[in-house]
Parts: structure tokens; C-alpha cells; sequence
């Protein structure tokens, strides 16, 4: 999998956590062990009054780009999962033009 | 009516079986119907996935449905009948009985209660969301021939002033934020187009999913040009992504939705064609208008006054634009005016039921649809009488509320019980955690009134406080994983689709609402309830479309009806096939004849709420001694009110109660977040967590709701620590609007102080 990578529309990210617990359901982790975390940059007002506020879902270790449900062909289950459908997973060629476009985004690979 | 193509409902692999079904309640949810894939494996669900060919939710799924799985084998999941002496309330003594038992005790009670007291001295309570909302007043109505289903929030402030409001002033269904649910191809269908604003006000519907509206259906429309403009007195995360957040001081709502009518009617931006072909009282509603300007607005909201006249030009002018009009427009007593102005605002800038504003739903299922007299039922099937329905609690009291609701009037009841006006002999709890819940407000003085109630039934999947507290039997109700159902968003006062809820595991010996309904109804009454014979023939007979076999109806999957843009041109509003609204001019009535007849002002008006710094009415004793503002209420993608607290993943997500405070208060209080902190005011006190952010202004606190901890001691006065968080002991009984709705779950003051107790925390 080392040409794939997800690609996070961070601006449209609701920080919901449907990712963290759906990536648990399709792999059965334990309770403490996570393939994707949901991270959070709390909120803060710039001076001209709006405000940053970001949830940004990082990969980890444990993150094998749902391989087995990508043989069958599904999505990855955060991807599916995700409320906002703010994730996207492919190849960096597919995935980089979505980045060209889309101000707030991330290209990440575990 | 659009069925899925090529929908296999139940697919069988060598080694497992999977259920795609539509999930409702139990676990509470409001009926957003989300397309689920069930995995089950040698009778159990092994995996719990969404389902990618729903079209609304297209695979997405929230934490709830995701830890699916953890409620329905949670070990402390109550999976058989039980009971418990009379003697024994509030102490952890259950045994488990048999169905028949159970069934024995229930009818044995009602039937010598109704013998000796009347059908009207049975309450069924219900709570809110659930699939039980439909079920618990056909329980009243139908099986114990009861008047009395009784929702216990103040002012039966959720969804029902709304629908109501709606019901006086055009007639029937609820309007919807217009998100392409009714197309299978959604946004790409050709001639919809997104909402240029859609203005959110006091609703944050991505945790929400209000009334089975699917919340990121926001999101969607944002990533195609919708902007936001947010109304609310906590800037939440979404509010971050909106063009505009008017953050008004809470309460104050209605005087901005007036000011924001002003503007448009002074300004002459209002849709002429619209008010003269379909509205009803325009000049007096200009008139009274011109009481509201924005400058007026300006210092009561805390808004500046060019922000109120750009979100009202913004509004009138882009076309098309909707509302997502939230719960504060319930829990004010001065909601009933707010809920009046927000419908004018739409009806006058020509945003109902048109492309990308507000859809206005007509009801699509069968007879088990609350936007129909569920009473009318009753009477057909001889069960309940007449007379027994004219001893309906509350419903002369309040005529406004009680020819819309079929329920008996929550504050009128709770008084008549203290007043000894009224007693309750039994009380059926039918998934309403009344004494300790979301809903009632000082839920301690429900628990009192109900103490010595002579028979009480709770009806519920887990062990909660009320039916600790007061239960004498335990009926064990099943997951919508464990039953055959239906299910359509709003209760199908604007349904987007509808869709089966398909069975796939049995747990223990739980059974659902609709199979408890049958068993009870035929030991009450055979006449009418032995030609159903089970939950499917039930369904067949009553719920789903006309003329479908179950396996038909699961068989098609989504079945979404027609979108029919301006229905009121069409004749479609009206049973009797006339243009225009169902009301009795057959128009908008911008001036409200009913209201005028309810003996309530027929045109919208602003009133100071009760408890707030600017009512000049109120004590200044009680201003000095409360100075912070109290709004609560907001929910959390982790829980239904007050159900998930014992779901390990959920609750690690949001593992205590937390009161939202401005870090200019905190300072001044000595807070830092993450403090456990008292909150106080004239009526209770409960203590919950800091959290210091600066999205909440100075001299606002937000408290979360429904806060119970089953990990704490089940038995009485503890009930699972039912009195240590939940907010609403701060929140009156008894501050209604004139039309009965309303209360201050909203809009309130307290007092918050460091909780010096230094009690261990949990670890």
C-alpha cells in the first residue's frame, strides 16, 4: 500500500469520532488501541474576530488502509463512516489534485 | 414513491448473515432511519457497519449506531421480565418473573384501578425521540383506555409547540431544511438547488439529527455553496463554519426574529406575489411590525444593529433560503411568538416549500402517524370512551395545546397532582425516565408527586432511576437490532423516505413496544386486539404502506416519496383538495385566527422571559444572588439525552458533565477547567465540570442535561446518582406561555462556585 495515502478536508472535519470507533469495529482493536485518532486544535478567536477551531483524524501504526475491505471492493471504514465524508483514500496522483483545490486539506500516510 | 433499486435486505455468506436495516430506537435516536449493515455470526452481531447504498446517509454512521454492539450485550442490559414488592421502591430487590407474570400483575392492577378509580387515573408517560413516542399514547388510548399520555417537560417544550405553531398557522406537516432527501439521486437531481443561507437558530443538528433530519446533510449542502448564518448564544463548531453568528443573549430571541420581520416588511424586501396570493392579515402584521425595529432589537439581543439588518436583508433577498429552527424556539415562554415570527419570516420572503428553502412535509405512513388524532383510534376501537377523553388533563385549561396534542398538559398535571386535584394510581413509564431524565423539569418534584402512585410499570432496556425509584415491574424492551419495524424521519410530518427496521439477533427474552402493545392489549382488551396476530400482521395491518407485505416493504429498501415544490398551489395541502393552507382562511395567517380564539395575541409580540437580567419584573435580590446566565441543553454526539451513560466507548468520549463557562468568569471565580463546580439557583443545585472556552460569552453558562451515572449506588435517595448532575433541578415547573408551551430550560440564572467537597474524583 505504499503508493496510497488519505487525503482529510480538514475545514468540514465535525470531530464527531465516528472514524475512531468504526476503524475499531472493522479490525476488532481493544479498547486502547486506535488505527485512527481524532485530534483537536480547541477554539480560538483571531483578531478580526473568526475563529480556528479544527479537528484533525491522524492515522497510526495500526492503520492498514482497511486492506481487506479494500480487496473487496469497499471503501477504507473511516472513510465510509465518516459523517462528513471529509476523507478520501487513493493514490498521492489522485489524491494531490484534491489538494491543489481544496484550501484546509491534508495529504497524510501512516 | 421511489424504491431502492437492487436492495437485498438479508444476505447469507458461508460463515455469516447480513441484516441491512434502519435504525430508530432503542438505543434513542429520533427516527433518522441510518442505513445499517448487521453482521451476525451463530446468533450474534460480530460487526456493526453502515450501509453505503442509503441515500441519505451513504454509509456514514454516528458513534452510537457504531457502538451498537456494546449496548446490546452490555452486561448490565435487563433481559427478563421483573418485579419487586411495593414495599421495596428505590432498593435493588428485582425478581426476575415470566412474561405471563408480569402480564398477570399488569392486568390484575389496571383493571381493579380502573374499577375503582376510573381509565383516567392511569398515566402513561413517554419520553422523547424513541420509537416509544408513537407507541406510548396508543398505550394510554388503546390499551388502558386512559386520556392521559403525558410528556413531562414543562410546556411540553420539544417539537410540539413547534408542530403546533405550524398546525395553527398553515395546517399540518413540519417545515425542513430542503436537502434533496427525497430524490434517490439527491444533489445531482435536476431543478433542485442548494439553500443560499440556511439560518440555524438555536439548533446545531450535526449532533442532533433533530427529528430525524440527518444533521450532516449541512455539510453537505456547504460543500455546495450554502453558507450559515447561526443564531445561538454559543458559538459551536459549525457556527465556526458559518458566514454569520449572531450570538444573542439567551431568551432574548424573539425580539431579534421580530426585528429581523421589521426590516424586511419597512424595507419593502418581503415576496409581494407570496403575502397577496397566500397570506392572511398583512396589514396588521405590518402594523404591529413597526413596534420591532433592529435599533430596538440591538440592546435587548446583544446583537449589533447592522448585523441584524444584514442577516434579515440576506435572508429576504437571496433566493432560495431555509430554517433550521431548533428546540429554543420551544423552551421559551415566549416561544410560541418566536416560532409565530420565524414561520412569517418564511412564508413573506417566499421560502415555503420551494427549491433549497423549506419543504413542507404531508404525512405518507399508515395509521400510526401522531400527526393524526391517535384519540379518533381510541374511540374506533371502542376502548376509549367519550367521556373518559373529556377528563383529559389540562386539555380545557389549554385549548391551544390540547386540539393539536393529544396529551394531557404536563404542568397542569404535575400541579394537579400536588394539589390533590388529581391522582395517579398507576404510572406506566414507557421509555421515560421521568424522575431523573432530559425532559421534566425539577424531575425531584415528579419523584415526589409519584412516590405513592399504587402501581407503576417502567418499560425500558437498561435499569434507569425512574424504574428504580418506582417501578413494581420491569418489562425488558429489545434494540431495533432485535426487532421487525418502521421507521420515517419526523414522524412523518415531513418525511424524506421510509424504511423497514428488520430483525436480526434475539437477546434474552426482551421484547419490542409493538409486541407489548398486542400482549397487553389482549388481556385488556380482547374485543379489539386478538385480529392482530403478532408484530408483522400488526405492522401489515396499521404502519406500513397499504396493500405491502412486510417482505415487500423490507424488501424495497428506502422508499422515498415524491418531492412536490409548492403544494399549496396544488391542492395538496388540504383534505378537501382546495389551493392554499389548511387553515380558515385557506391562507398564511400572518394574523392568527386561532390564536385569537386560544385567547392569546393573534399577532407575534416579545415578552422578557422569566428569569433573565433584563425581566424587570424579577427580584433584584435573585439577580444579585444569581448573577450568571444559565442556557443548557446541548447535545453531544455520545448519547441520547440520558441514555448511553454506560456505554464504555461512548463515555470515555465525554466522561463527565460539563458546564461551558467564559474564561473572563472562571478568573473571576477562581474556575480552571476541568474544576467540579456547584451550580445554584432558587430551585436546586447540581454539580458537573468547568470547562473553560471562550465560544460562550461572559456572564453565560451552558450546563449539559441528563446526567445520571449508573456506576454510582442504584438504591434510594442515590438512584444511581440521579440529583448530583442533572441540570434541570435548577429549572422550574409552571413558566408556560399562555398557549401552554414553553418553559426556561434555555433561558435561567444561577449562581457557580468552586465544589470545595473534594470529593474523589473518578479515577
Amino acid at each position: 500500500m505504499e503508493n496510497y495515502a488519505l487525503f482529510v478536508d480538514y475545514e468540514y472535519c465535525s470531530g464527531c469520532k465516528s472514524c475512531e470507533l468504526a476503524c475499531r469495529n472493522e479490525h476488532d482493536f481493544k479498547p486502547d488501541q486506535w488505527g485512527i485518532r481524532v485530534l483537536e486544535d480547541k477554539p480560538w478567536q483571531l483578531d478580526d474576530g473568526s475563529w480556528e477551531w479544527n479537528y484533525i483524524p491522524l492515522p497510526t501504526k495500526l492503520c492498514d488502509f482497511c486492506k481487506d475491505k479494500i480487496a473487496r471492493g469497499e471503501e477504507p471504514s473511516c472513510v465510509m463512516h465518516c459523517q462528513a465524508k471529509v476523507i478520501e483514500f487513493g493514490t498521492y496522483e489522485e489524491l494531490l489534485p484534491l489538494l491543489e483545490k481544496k484550501p484546509m486539506g491534508y495529504i497524510v500516510r501512516p | 414513491m421511489q424504491e431502492q433499486e437492487g436492495y437485498e435486505w438479508k444476505t447469507v455468506t458461508d460463515d455469516e448473515t447480513i441484516i441491512r436495516t434502519h435504525a430508530w430506537s432503542p438505543p434513542g435516536c429520533h427516527p433518522v432511519g441510518c442505513g445499517l449493515q448487521l453482521h451476525v455470526k451463530d446468533g450474534k452481531i460480530v460487526k456493526v457497519e453502515g450501509d453505503p447504498t442509503h441515500p441519505i446517509t451513504r454509509g456514514a454512521l454516528c458513534p452510537r449506531c457504531l457502538a451498537l454492539k456494546e449496548f446490546i450485550y452490555h452486561p448490565d442490559r435487563v433481559l427478563h421480565p421483573m418485579k419487586r414488592a411495593r414495599e421495596d421502591r428505590g432498593k435493588d430487590k428485582w425478581e426476575q418473573i415470566t412474561w405471563d407474570e408480569a402480564y398477570d400483575i399488569i392486568e390484575e392492577n389496571a383493571k381493579r384501578i380502573i374499577k375503582d378509580y376510573g381509565e383516567e387515573s392511569i398515566m402513561v408517560f413517554g419520553g422523547t425521540g424513541r420509537q416509544a413516542n408513537t407507541y406510548y399514547p396508543l398505550m394510554a388510548f388503546m390499551v388502558f383506555g386512559s386520556p392521559n399520555a403525558c410528556y413531562a417537560q414543562s410546556g411540553w417544550s420539544c417539537y410540539g409547540p413547534r408542530a403546533t405553531i405550524t398546525a395553527h398557522l398553515m395546517g399540518g406537516g413540519y417545515p425542513e431544511i430542503d436537502n434533496a432527501c427525497r430524490y434517490p439521486d439527491r444533489y445531482d437531481h435536476p431543478g433542485w438547488e442548494p439553500p443560499k443561507y440556511i439560518l440555524l437558530w438555536g439548533k446545531e443538528p450535526l449532533k442532533s439529527n433533530p427529528d430525524g433530519f440527518w444533521g450532516h446533510s449541512v455539510i453537505d449542502l456547504m460543500k455546495r455553496g450554502t453558507k450559515l448564518i447561526c443564531v445561538d448564544p454559543r458559538v459551536h463548531w459549525l457556527a465556526t463554519r458559518a458566514e454569520q453568528i449572531v450570538q444573542l443573549r439567551p431568551g432574548s430571541d424573539t425580539a431579534l426574529a421580530l426585528a429581523m420581520l421589521n426590516h424586511i416588511v419597512e424595507n419593502d424586501l418581503y415576496d409581494h406575489d407570496f403575502v397577496d396570493r397566500w397570506c392572511y392579515g398583512f396589514e396588521e402584521f405590518a402594523e404591529r411590525m413597526k413596534q420591532y425595529p433592529p435599533s430596538w432589537a440591538a440592546p435587548i439581543c446583544g446583537v449589533p444593529e447592522e448585523q441584524i439588518i444584514d442577516v434579515a436583508t440576506k435572508f429576504a433577498t437571496f433566493k432560495h433560503c431555509a430554517l433550521g429552527w431548533g428546540l429554543a424556539v420551544d423552551q421559551n415562554p415566549n416561544g410560541v411568538q418566536l416560532a409565530q415570527a420565524l414561520l412569517s419570516l418564511l412564508a413573506i420572503t417566499g421560502n415555503l416549500d420551494v427549491p433549497g428553502g423549506c419543504t413542507l412535509g404531508t404525512p405518507i405512513a399508515g395509521d400510526d402517524d401522531p400527526a393524526r388524532d391517535m384519540a379518533n383510534w381510541g374511540f374506533a376501537a371502542g376502548v376509549l370512551k367519550p367521556e373518559v377523553w373529556e377528563k383529559r388533563l389540562g386539555a380545557k385549561e389549554y385549548p391551544g395545546f390540547s386540539t393539536i396534542m393529544n396529551q394531557c398538559h404536563p404542568d397542569f398535571t404535575l400541579a394537579a397532582m400536588q394539589n390533590g386535584d388529581y391522582k395517579c394510581r398507576m404510572a406506566y413509564f414507557h421509555s421515560s425516565n421521568v424522575v431523573s431524565g432530559a425532559i421534566a423539569a425539577q424531575p425531584d418534584k415528579w419523584y415526589e408527586a409519584l412516590k405513592d402512585v399504587d402501581f407503576a410499570v417502567a418499560q425500558e432496556p437498561f435499569m434507569n432511576p425512574t424504574a428504580m425509584a418506582l417501578a413494581d415491574v420491569f418489562l425488558p424492551l429489545t434494540t431495533f437490532a432485535e426487532h421487525d419495524g418502521h421507521v420515517q424521519p419526523h414522524y412523518g410530518l415531513n418525511a424524506a423516505f421510509e424504511a423497514a427496521i428488520n430483525k436480526a439477533v434475539t437477546v434474552g427474552d426482551c421484547k419490542c413496544d409493538i409486541e407489548i402493545m398486542i400482549d397487553l392489549g389482549k388481556r385488556m382488551h380482547p374485543e379489539f386486539w386478538n385480529q392482530f396476530d403478532g408484530v408483522v400482521d400488526y405492522l401489515e395491518k396499521r404502519v406500513i404502506p397499504k396493500g405491502m407485505t412486510f417482505d415487500e416493504f423490507r424488501k424495497a429498501g428506502v422508499i422515498q416519496p415524491e418531492e412536490v415544490y409548492r403544494k399549496y398551489e396544488k391542492g395538496m395541502l388540504r383534505p378537501d383538495g382546495q389551493v392554499g393552507f389548511l387553515t380558515t382562511t385557506g391562507r398564511f395567517e400572518l394574523y392568527s385566527l386561532a390564536f385569537e380564539l386560544f385567547g392569546e395575541d393573534p399577532l407575534p409580540y416579545f415578552e422578557e422571559p422569566p428569569f433573565t437580567p433584563q425581566n424587570k419584573d424579577l427580584d433584584p435580590k435573585i439577580l444579585e444572588e444569581y448573577p450568571l446566565i444559565l442556557t443548557t441543553g446541548a447535545r453531544t454526539y455520545v448519547s441520547f439525552h440520558s441514555e448511553h451513560r454506560q456505554i464504555p466507548s461512548l463515555r470515555a468520549m465525554v466522561p463527565d458533565p460539563l458546564l461551558e463557562m467564559n474564561p473572563v468568569d472562571a478568573e473571576k471565580l477562581g474556575i480552571k477547567d476541568g474544576d467540579w463546580v456547584l451550580i445554584e439557583n432558587q430551585f436546586g443545585k447540581c454539580r458537573q465540570r468547568a470547562q473553560v472556552t471562550p465560544t460562550i460569552q461572559p456572564g453565560v453558562v451552558h450546563a449539559m442535561h441528563a446526567w445520571w451515572y449508573p456506576e454510582k449506588d442504584p438504591e434510594a435517595p442515590s438512584l444511581f446518582g440521579a440529583y448530583d448532575s442533572n441540570i434541570n433541578t435548577l429549572l422550574p415547573n409552571g413558566y408556560i406561555g399562555k398557549l401552554g408551551f414553553g418553559d426556561t430550560f434555555k433561558a435561567n440564572l444561577c449562581k457557580v462556585t468552586k465544589d470545595e467537597t473534594n470529593e474523589k474524583e473518578e479515577a
